[in-house]
């Protein structure tokens, strides 16, 4: 027996946000009388971290600190509506709804302190630290805390603000599929190197080089792990995974994960990844959807490694030992 | 660890930020790892019931008739749901987005289509007397042929498996989703070589940590909160309304946090019944799938067939590529006519290729219905476009990351679905790849770039 190595590579995109589009986001924001800011939305984190990266946004739009900024999601009585967290939507629609609502809260925020200090609200800006100045003298400012007391209490204003985003609906040509069906498309490549045991048919993945191309990471640590955790679905499906192991007969379907197979800890690739941004002019701050895209340029990788490493080309997933070992067989001229 | 490069496009990235594009922790991580987070299941009420389901234990067949008598003399069971409790008894998925024709009932009347199809529902005080009560309930069927094979399903003399219709999704009179650009038939007459293949999938799970359910609570107001796990609470509200004949405001959804969805949890399936139960009973009830159910009778990722024929010149430039792609929708619709449509718009991949042919089907099945899963309409058909270039660049003697950049698409192309690319990037990824992997490309592929096409090839 031996161990077969080899290398495979595959490139994809991946279009971001609902397909055809029509599917509109809301967010509300408002800030408390003492500085904090409330995004209320009826989005769904999947564990994805979509509460974080709205957070981010608005922070970065309102020029306040991060830790300034909450999120109340998701109920259908508080929370404005949203047409659901899938089809690398989230980031995108979500985001430019809550740049829309923070920078229309933002700019009453900006009168009530121009108003505070006797200023032109033009003449001011904020450090992102919890002061809003006037430029080129930040000792002439008023903080966050203050601020909102002044607003509520002094001012009687409600520092607020309200943000949609959709894309219109695209209906597609039925005669040419002349349509358009995206809002971005992000891109990856991905090198995997496998090995292939060619007495038992089994492959194991030993790297993925991976690089991204997503308009803006937006916490580069959560992309990053999209990345890993992508890669291992990938692993997984290429591999492993099947509820119709003898499609498409249906029998000896899984019912646990007993039955189902997956990969475990142990054979997760090792793993580089860079990613690169081109900001996406209709994104937040750039951003396309990194969410889904992560496990499909692994699988075909995978698949191509496996040929070069072995010489069998399996067109069926998932890639099973059986069926390497039946293409190994088919070379060798021994019987299947 | 993370590693941003921020010398691509660097005229294009706009002012510094400082907040956006920085690591902040992850909001609910802290949550998670200590175990308070709370998820629906976290709740729960005094007098409780519990609804399990009789699946079908038949691909395909008539139900000649239901008896229940021996489920409600099971202690703790209190009632059986039939379709004859649904008031509007049409799953509408996709009616909100303009998708017809309502093609699942949300129990069956008089048929079954899939082995695992919800028949009635059975609510007791305990799980476990739910679960005795269903394996009481005696369903008479008779058998009728069942259709598993894509390609089978859709020849003219198969038996339609719907009372109504065809046994695939019609797209505007069409028996596919179509794309058209240019002629691939006249540049396969002149292509160097023609290549043809064939690539299957099968089902795939989501394979959430947290299976799908609901707890549905009666409030004195007499309006309904809903505990779910769902991905759209929105769209989950406003089908629920349609099929139970509420007004929209007797709703209330919670939820938004989830153990994993991955497309798994769009459909609308739990919440309904659930609701109708709490209507008619009047007490909380909660209908979470078991593991059993969650793999084989919620919606998996499609099994795809797709044959793949391209023409292609000695050079390494693709001329030709036409797509024939069945999605097996299972069963009943869900999502799939939309990720159908979605397949077809990838088509032909991230290349400009001047031909382009797709006939993209959504077809019927006895299986569980499929559905959305992440890369929807994509993910399967990138595996069969990456490895038939694989295949094609091996043929033609050409370096791999050569072939593909070669192929890539660039700002201004004309898309196969007529759309102009812009915010290109597949060259960038693919020369990135190729050095840090240590493949060291010729000049001629190292000075390409999406922003602009060289005037000739080569």
């Amino acid at each position: 027996m031996a161990r077969l190595r080899g290398r495979g590579m595959a490139s994809v995109n991946y279009p971001t946000g609902m397909n055809l589009g029509g599917d509109p986001s809301q967010a509300l924001i408002h800030a408390t009388t003492t500085g904090s800011f409330v995004i209320s939305l009826s989005s769904v984190d999947l564990g994805q971290g979509l509460k974080t990266i709205m957070a981010q946004i608005a922070a970065e739009t309102l020029g306040v600190p991060y830790g300034n900024v909450m999120v109340d999601t998701a109920d259908t009585d508080t929370g404005p509506h949203c047409m659901g967290t899938f089809a690398s939507r989230a980031t995108h629609r979500v985001g430019n709804a809550v740049i829309m609502a923070a920078k229309e809260a933002r700019e009453v925020m900006m009168q009530v302190a121009a108003d505070e200090l006797e200023v032109d609200p033009d003449d001011l800006t904020s450090d992102g630290e919890g002061r809003i100045h006037v430029v080129g003298s930040p000792e002439k400012g008023i903080g966050l805390v203050e601020l909102a007391l002044a607003a509520h209490f002094k001012h009687g204003r409600t520092i607020s603000g309200r943000g949609i985003y959709m894309k219109p609906k695209s209906d597609v040509d039925p005669e040419t599929g002349r349509m358009d069906p995206d809002s971005a498309q992000a891109h990856a490549c991905t090198v995997a190197e496998v090995e292939v045991d060619d007495e038992t048919g089994e492959v194991f993945v030993l790297k993925l080089t991976n690089v991204y191309e997503i308009g803006r990471a937006m916490n580069p640590a959560m992309a990053h792990q999209q990345i890993v955790g992508g890669a291992w679905m990938g692993i997984s499906h290429a591999l492993y995974e099947t509820t119709e192991p003898y499609y498409p007969d249906r029998s000896h379907g899984p019912t646990d994960f007993a039955g189902y197979l997956m990969p475990g800890p142990g054979d997760l690739a090792e793993m580089r990844s860079a990613i690169i941004e081109r900001p996406a002019k209709n994104g937040p701050y750039g951003a396309k959807g990194i969410g889904e895209m992560t496990a499909n340029s692994p699988i075909p990788a995978i698949a191509n490694a496996i040929f070069d490493a072995c010489g069998v080309r399996v067109d069926e997933m998932p890639i099973t030992p059986e069926r390497v070992l039946r293409g190994l067989d088919a070379l060798r001229g021994t019987p299947a | 660890m993370e590693e941003i490069l921020t010398h691509f496009f660097a005229d294009e990235r706009g002012e510094p930020l400082k907040v956006v594009g920085t690591t902040v922790e992850r909001s609910d991580a802290r949550g998670h790892v200590t175990g308070r987070t709370q998820f629906y299941e976290d709740v729960s009420f005094p007098g409780m019931l519990h609804l399990k389901m009789v699946r079908s234990t038949r691909h395909h067949a008539l139900i000649k008739h239901i008896d229940a008598r021996d489920a409600l003399a099971v202690p703790g069971v209190v009632r059986v749901l039939t379709h004859k409790d649904v008031p509007h008894n049409w799953y509408t998925i996709l009616r909100l987005i303009g998708v017809e024709p309502n093609d699942e009932p949300v129990l069956p009347e008089d048929r079954v289509l899939f082995l695992g199809e919800q028949i009635c529902a059975v609510l007791a005080e305990t799980l476990a007397a739910a679960e005795e009560g269903a394996s009481k309930v005696v369903v008479e069927y008779e058998d009728l042929p069942a259709v598993f094979d894509v390609e089978e399903a859709v020849k003219p003399e198969t038996p339609a498996i719907k009372p109504h219709g065809k046994n695939y999704f019609v797209y505007e009179g069409h028996h596919c989703r179509r794309i058209r650009f240019g002629d691939v038939e006249e540049a396969f007459s002149t292509a160097d070589h023609v290549v043809e293949h064939r690539y299957q999938s099968a089902p795939i799970e989501h394979a959430p940590t947290e299976t799908t359910g609901c707890i549905v609570k009666p409030e004195g107001s007499g309006r309904f909160t809903v505990y779910s796990n769902t991905q759209a609470l929105f769209f989950t509200l406003d089908n629920m309304a349609l099929i139970l004949g509420l007004p929209f405001g007797k709703l209330r959804l919670v939820g938004g946090t989830v153990g994993g969805g991955f497309g798994g949890k769009v459909d609308v399936i739990v919440e309904p019944i659930a609701t109708l139960a709490a209507m008619l009973t009047g007490k909380p009830v909660k209908y979470a799938y078991s593991r059993h159910e969650e793999m084989q009778v919620s919606s998996p990722r499609a099994a795809e067939r797709i044959i793949i024929k391209d023409g292609v010149m000695a050079d390494g430039r693709i001329v030709a590529r036409k797509v024939t792609l069945y999605v097996d929708a299972g069963a009943y619709s869900r999502h799939s006519p939309y990720g159908t449509t979605k397949a077809a718009a990838h088509m032909p991949g991230p290349y400009a290729i001047p031909n382009v042919h797709v006939d993209a089907h959504c077809v019927y099945t006895n299986r569980t219905p499929s559905s959305a899963m992440r890369g929807f309409g994509v993910t399967i058909g990138d595996f069969d476009l990456e490895v038939q270039m694989d295949r094609l660049a091996r043929m033609l003697g050409i370096d791999p990351f050569e072939f593909r950049l070669i192929n890539a698409y660039r700002d201004g192309d004309m898309k196969a679905h007529r759309k102009i690319v812009e915010g290109a990037a597949l060259v960038e990824v693919v020369q990135e790849a190729a050095r840090i992997s240590g493949r060291t490309l010729p000049d001629r592929f190292t000075q390409m770039s999406s922003l602009t096409r060289e005037t000739a090839h080569g």
